[in-house]
């Protein structure tokens, strides 16, 4: 049985959004509105990219969304634990010195 | 048709490809085999064959004779639905950057988001200026190609070529009439893509220090023919002539036929053979 793409912890103060395997076109819509629905209830939100093997441009656009939803809505939003490979491709469109990144 | 599974590392697979404009022979029996990851540039003199290699790559040509599979699909076996979805995941990037005068440059780096993806507006907005962040052409999105310099529009191109996060990018002459400082720019950035992307990228070029700097393997084409494949070390150590003479730009002393050569200069309809 494959592991679920999308899975959330949640409390009254953070929800943190775990992702697993590959985000690309197929799925990263699901992912976008996943952290959307996750910043207007909770004050925090936690992406977990550990699990992440491969993070197409539409699944980072997602990520960027949500920054720009959390930071217009006084709410904070960071990503944690990216592979080497996640971070390059962040290192490559210099997104990692525009997230919090754990 | 799909190739067997133990070939998909192999991405690019061209079997004895023979091509002719009229009667001449452009292509004549060329093989390549390009595996995922690599960067594989193309050398050879002016008609060398090196851009019509190329477009039948990208199935723009058809070739006499011959057979091209990417991704593990023969390009010209497969419906039309299937080449479709095959282009998404091919990227080019053409010599003069062939970016469209009437639109801006985010627009023309948006394009392919538009005509092959449903991302709604505000996606589409942040990947193509992602994209141009990556080229060094952050906040440029709305200037139009005619207010851009040569390097720029090549970037803007780049940029384009990327959009769809390709497996397989191909570059015409990426840093020709650049200068050195802009084309190492270009070098580096086909190095940063490959690596943190895993694209696999084909380079037409005849710069050699570009050649140098970013290929795993160098194909040298003479005449239509595959003179030689090596890694940068093996072609420089080559003792072949030609691919010496390409190597130091000496121009090419072939032995002439002399009868032939003058029907060449005298004959109303001579064609080439």
């Amino acid at each position: 049985m494959t592991e679920e793409f999308i899975r959330f912890e949640k409390d009254p103060e953070l929800c943190q959004i775990f992702i697993s395997g590959e985000v690309d076109l197929s799925n990263s819509g699901e992912l976008r509105k996943t952290i959307l629905g996750a910043l207007k209830t909770t004050p925090a939100v936690k992406v977990n990219l550990s699990g992440v093997e491969y993070i197409d441009s539409s699944g980072i656009a997602a990520m960027v969304e949500g920054l720009q939803f959390a930071n217009s809505h006084s709410k904070s939003f960071y990503l944690c634990d990216p592979s080497p490979q996640v971070r390059s491709i962040l290192e490559l469109a210099r997104l990692d010195q525009v997230f919090d990144i754990d | 048709m799909k190739k067997d599974l133990e070939q998909q590392d192999t991405v690019i697979e061209v079997n004895q490809l023979v091509t002719h404009y009229g009667q001449r022979k452009i292509l004549d029996g060329v093989d390549l085999n390009i595996k995922r990851g690599e960067i594989r540039v193309i050398m050879g003199g002016s008609g060398s064959g090196k851009s019509t290699l190329l477009w039948h790559i990208l199935g723009l040509y058809q070739p006499t004779k011959g057979r091209i599979h990417l991704l593990g699909q023969d390009i010209h076996e497969i419906s039309f639905n299937d080449m479709l979805k095959l282009k998404q995941d091919i990227g080019v990037s053409f010599q003069s950057g062939a970016l469209f005068s009437s639109m801006s440059v985010g627009e023309n780096v948006a394009l392919p988001l538009r005509e092959f993806t449903d991302l709604d507006e505000n996606t589409i907005r942040i990947i193509s200026r992602m994209k141009l962040e990556v080229v060094n052409l952050g906040g440029f999105h709305k200037l139009m190609p005619s207010q851009l310099s040569g390097g720029m529009i090549k970037r803007a191109a780049l940029a384009r070529s990327i959009v769809m996060d390709p497996k397989l990018l191909f570059f015409d002459e990426p840093s020709a009439g650049l200068d050195p400082v802009v084309a190492s720019e270009i070098d580096d950035l086909i190095l940063s893509l490959r690596d943190t992307m895993g694209m696999s990228m084909v380079v037409v070029t005849h710069e050699l220090d570009s050649a140098f700097k970013i290929a795993d393997k160098i194909t040298v084409l003479d005449n239509g023919k595959n003179l030689l494949t090596g890694t940068v070390e093996e072609i420089k150590a080559s003792t072949n002539k030609r691919v010496m003479d390409l190597l130091q730009r000496r121009s090419r002393h072939d032995k002439l036929d002399p009868a032939d050569y003058l029907k060449r200069l005298t004959q109303e309809n001579y064609t080439l053979s």
